[in-house]
């Protein structure tokens, strides 16, 4: 399997990274030298064998669905680039 | 007042009131900023240093105090401390003030411990030499033989491995997902411990890939890191994979010896193309513990050399998929001048994240997406089975494996930092350890030739530390290791 532009430029999008016109291409043989080497996974016979879920064997603890903590805008907001009060502001989504 | 203590000489020393944490901490201080010429810190914090010592001195003048009373320690810069910016070695972070501290870090100050600062690091972990760092690289204090050539402190822990190795504070904290405590540990000549998955609890970590992340002690002993794990392990409700698993008293697990103690040797360790200074070592190693009454088996983990590939598949995933959060709405780099939410998402993150981090976004997302999925990821995490079984046949027939560190000593800076598989290849001895979850500890075991340090590599069953950490004495104590580097840097 051979990664090319457009599908650097397909995950790109995907991953939310814009990546300039003239990265594509660099970025594809990078990914490719991974993924070439990556290949000798194939030679293994997983048949039969289960995905990794876990890997310490423990159930999922459950807790009481309480509210535990809470009430803390200020200190929520106080990273945000751009706020206005206790709203984050961003570019204009709706027309 | 020199700072070439360990932890449990320092810690002995104020409980029997010889020294103040004041005295200790102002002289750590002072090491801090004679250290700047290795890029070890990338953020002091003095006065919060001597706030704390202040509190100290006060507690153990009352006969008070936790395990860790009045000891000053250099925290990874991926813990997040409250009211301390915490940047994960990121633009993106650049100007992160947390609004929470840490669980580790959390447990470390209710221990009494003492804040000299946040240490570099490759940018959210991802790198074996710490020269992703936004920050700039690091240097390694060792410098080779009639060498004036700076080395990579190994990654991504590096800034911690440097300020131990470099005597800048007692011991640090690191974090270890492929290999990022045992492998700058070993090239620094300092001591690492990445502990079973779920032993110290995630919560307050920058996450890199959650199923492979793990928080430990870089020491200059082996009894240090016994004792500063005992700190930073807990259960917490915030992280649901922590385990609730008793924690002992390790330092006290040290005792007791190795006699009858079944050491596995792994045959597919040994690599083609190695250094024959690498084998030679491990050999070595397996006399001393021979010697101190140990019974050496071979082993095979028949698996080992598909783990490289599925970690690059595994930690990938797992990172594209945490590293979504960084979107510069709610905090962190915000790209000016979008033209709508999603310019502003693609440049933000863009502009925020480096190279390596990037590529490995991209990675992971491509593994992830539709088409690729069972090809890629569904496979690697069959693959990842079948390395954790190996590791279970394996204690079949022994309690711990012993292994080298890493396949080399620190190499120059730049170096490698063109070749990402040339990069990723440093980890090819630690990163099976968190594919299985499984403890491992880097201990210094010689120099090599050119007089750089070597560390070899102790892996235990789940949650059983204290037998690591016991053989990890063994070998400490045979290897007699009290080289230092030259202290170059103070004359920079």
């Amino acid at each position: 399997m051979s990664v090319d532009k457009d599908t650097v430029r397909r995950i790109a999008k995907l991953a939310r990274l814009a990546v300039p016109e003239e990265n594509l291409a660099p970025m594809a043989d990078a990914l490719n030298g991974i993924f070439n080497w990556v290949e000798m996974l194939g030679e293994v016979n997983v048949e039969g064998v289960p995905a990794m879920t876990s890997v310490i064997a423990q159930k999922l603890k459950w807790r009481p669905d309480a509210v535990t903590d809470g009430g803390n805008a200020d200190a929520l907001m106080a990273n945000a680039p751009e706020h206005e009060g206790t709203f984050f502001v961003v570019p204009k989504v709706v027309e | 007042m020199s700072t070439a203590f360990t932890l449990a000489k320092a810690r002995d020393a104020l409980k029997a009131r010889k020294i103040s944490s004041k005295e200790l901490t102002q002289s750590f201080i002072a090491a801090v900023e004679q250290g700047r010429p290795l890029n070890a810190f990338v953020t002091e914090t003095p006065e919060k240093a001597l706030a704390m010592a202040a509190a100290s001195d006060a507690r153990l003048a009352k006969g008070e105090g936790g395990a860790l009373e009045g000891l000053p320690l250099a925290i990874k810069d991926l813990f997040c401390t409250k009211g301390v910016r915490t940047t994960a070695g990121s633009r993106i972070l650049g100007n992160f003030v947390p609004p929470y501290e840490s669980t580790v870090t959390q447990n470390l100050w209710n221990a009494g411990a003492v804040m000299l600062g946040k240490t570099n690091m490759d940018e959210f972990a991802m790198g074996s030499s710490n020269e992703t760092s936004a920050h700039g690289p690091v240097f390694n204090p060792w410098r080779a033989k009639n060498s004036n050539a700076n080395l990579v402190p190994g990654g991504s822990s590096g800034g911690s491995s440097c300020a131990v190795a470099a005597d800048l504070c007692l011991a640090a904290t690191g974090t270890d997902t492929g290999g990022s405590i045992r492998q700058p540990a070993a090239v620094t000549g300092t001591v690492g411990l990445k502990p079973t998955y779920g032993r110290c609890s995630r919560w307050g970590i920058v996450a890199f890939a959650s199923s492979l992340d793990q928080a430990g002690p870089m020491t200059k002993t082996v009894r240090d890191a016994a004792i500063l794990l005992g700190s930073m392990a807990s259960v917490d409700a915030k992280d649901s994979t922590s385990m609730d698993v008793p924690v002992p008293d390790y330092e006290k697990l040290l005792e007791g010896g190795i006699k009858g103690l079944k050491v596995g040797i792994p045959k597919e360790y040994r690599m083609d193309g190695a250094p024959p200074e690498i084998a030679a070592l491990w050999d070595k190693g397996a006399d001393w513990l021979k010697a101190q009454g140990a019974e050496i088996v071979e082993v095979s983990l028949p698996h080992t050399k598909y783990a490289l590939p599925t970690y690059y598949i595994v930690a990938p995933a797992e990172c594209s998929s945490n590293l979504a959060r960084y979107d510069g709405v709610r905090f962190g780099h915000r790209a000016k001048s979008a033209r709508d939410i999603t310019d502003l998402y693609e440049k933000s993150r863009a502009e925020g994240f480096g190279a390596e981090v990037q590529r490995r976004i991209l990675i992971g997302t491509y593994v992830l997406s539709a088409g690729y999925y069972d090809a890629y990821y569904a496979r690697a995490q069959k693959l990842r089975t079948l390395i954790a079984r190996d590791f279970t046949e394996a204690y079949r027939k022994c309690d711990v494996l012993l292994t080298p560190a890493t396949p080399g000593p620190a190499f120059a800076v730049g170096d490698k930092s063109d070749d990402p598989v040339a990069m990723y290849l440093n980890d090819v001895f630690t990163v099976t350890v968190n594919l299985a979850g499984l403890p491992g500890l880097a201990v210094p075991a010689g120099l090599t030739e050119t007089g750089l340090p070597l560390g070899l590599q102790l892996i235990g069953k789940a949650f059983d530390e204290a037998t690591v950490l016991r053989a990890g004495l063994a070998i400490e104590q045979a290897a007699g290791f009290a080289h230092k580097p030259a202290n170059w840097w103070r004359a920079a």
